[in-house]
């Protein structure tokens, strides 16, 4: 049986894994240092992480060179599927990761400035290296809207027929995170992750704020994601990959143990 | 000594340092001439991206007349995800004509829409030829391996398949015949047990001590 999938994220700035409280508050200076992002790796792969995702929350030239060392020295000692994000606007940004060791790159801003990035990117390197990301904030009862920037700029799209036109595109994977969780450790949103699994072929990722073992169990099973992200959690050691894992088994969830 | 096949599209080096893992000295190549000139002990065929690619890529550089000759040799191959795709006749994918080296077809998954397409993420095998030298020191049910595919392999003979995975059905995981083995999931993607599998075929490849 396929297993649900639990993967740690890496926000990598200078080469250091840090982690915000919420969207925008890198750029305030608002940055708890987590450590090296290589090690990190290697203590959650050793705790059975079933994925990872590093982020370069800087996205500068300088930013993305670093990126590059970072993955090509986590492909050393990790063998299990990396994601990299952040800063990736071309189709060399794509090869540059791929490369040095990623197995999918996932594009947000630049695929909303040129949604044709998502075609190309699944022409030359295949649906599956393209992970399209979207930062979801709830508008009305019933509207979540697409922000860019990480966050900051509103698109005016709505996120589930966002989502749809991105596989339709060519996205291989959706990471859906919303806003207004992510940081607060409160608990996905479980509703615009279940309407997005439900409207769309392809895996769902669910990210922005996992806080107990509880949430995570719920949005697998309500919010019907195919697998969860996560960084607070996992870097300041409230919870193990592998306890995340063994509460998911207890409640019947299909995992890796 | 193993030779890694570079199409130009794959993901090479994952499985180059996954094969380095295990103690595998490799090569890299790109043209039969330096297949010849590797003086290698096995092939390794990975693929990941369009397998229109790939097969494009082998029958540019002529690569496939190299593949052909090595597995009716039996001599050690491996073949990984588009590498084991590329073996047979036909893909349904872009309406492809493979090296048909074995018989039989790959086919996309038709499954209903709450399963989710492509097939990513870890899932279990169940090994269905015993004592495969492929399969040493791994469970004959239950290993997990990751899988990140949209379509997968009928073998028209199913002696050819070596392991089985089900996704609302069974499918083939991986074919092994004589020393010719290729598998749909990518062991360089899945940690412990991936590596052993690299580590059994290097021993298949070059003996007890790769």
């Amino acid at each position: 049986m396929l297993a649900k999938r639990v993967i740690p994220c890496l926000d990598v700035h200078d080469g250091q894994v840090t982690r915000g409280v919420q969207f925008g508050r890198a750029e305030k200076g608002e940055l708890r240092n987590v450590g090296d992002p290589v090690e990190l790796a290697v203590r959650y792969n050793d705790q059975g992480a079933d994925e990872m995702v590093f982020f370069d929350i800087t996205a500068s030239a300088h930013g993305r060179a670093t990126m590059v060392d970072v993955i090509e020295r986590v492909a050393l000692r990790c063998f299990m599927p990396l994601t990299v994000g952040g800063g990736i606007r071309t189709l060399e940004d794509m090869q540059v990761m791929l490369k040095a060791g990623a197995d999918k790159v996932s594009i947000n801003s630049a695929a909303l400035a040129n949604p044709d990035l998502i075609r190309q990117g699944a022409e030359k390197f295949g649906s599956q290296c393209i992970v399209v990301s979207i930062d979801a904030k709830r508008v009305g009862p019933d509207r979540w809207e697409v922000f860019s920037h990480g966050g900051r700029k509103p698109t005016g799209l709505e996120a589930v027929s966002w989502a749809r036109r991105a596989v339709g595109l060519g996205a291989g994977e959706i990471v859906l995170n919303s806003i207004d969780a992510d940081g607060t450790k409160a608990g996905f949103d479980l509703e615009i992750t279940r309407r997005t699994s439900e409207a769309v072929g392809v895996p769902v990722v669910a990210s922005g704020g996992a806080g107990t073992l509880e949430h995570m169990a719920s949005v697998l099973l309500e919010g019907k994601a195919d697998a969860v992200l996560a960084a607070s959690i996992f870097h300041f050691g409230e919870f193990t990959v592998s306890e995340v894992k063994r509460f998911l088994a207890q409640r019947n969830i299909p995992v890796r143990i | 000594m193993i030779a890694v096949i570079d199409t130009g599209i794959c993901n090479l080096r994952s499985v180059t340092k996954a094969l380095e893992a295990v103690g595998a000295s490799i090569r890299v190549v790109r043209t039969p001439a330096e297949v010849a000139a590797a003086n290698a002990r096995g092939l390794v065929l990975p693929g990941v991206g369009a397998l229109r690619d790939c097969v494009a890529s082998l029958r540019a550089s002529k690569l496939d007349a190299t593949v052909r000759d090595w597995i009716a040799a039996d001599k050690p191959f491996l073949g990984v995800c588009l590498g084991m795709q590329a073996l047979f006749e036909h893909s349904e994918e872009g309406n492809i004509t493979g090296l048909g080296i074995f018989p039989g077809e790959v086919v996309r998954f038709r499954r209903p829409p709450e399963l989710k397409i492509p097939h990513m993420g870890w899932n279990t095998i169940r090994f269905v030829q015993p004592h495969s030298a492929l399969s040493a020191q791994l469970a004959t049910e239950g290993e997990a391996f990751y899988f990140v595919h949209s379509f997968y392999c009928v073998p028209t003979n199913p002696a050819l398949v070596l392991a089985e995975c089900d996704y609302g059905g069974v499918f083939c995981a991986a074919i092994a015949r004589g020393r010719v083995f290729a598998t749909q999931f990518h062991p360089e993607k899945s940690q412990a047990k991936g590596l052993q599998v690299y580590r059994n075929f290097a021993v298949i490849a070059v003996g007890n001590s790769p």
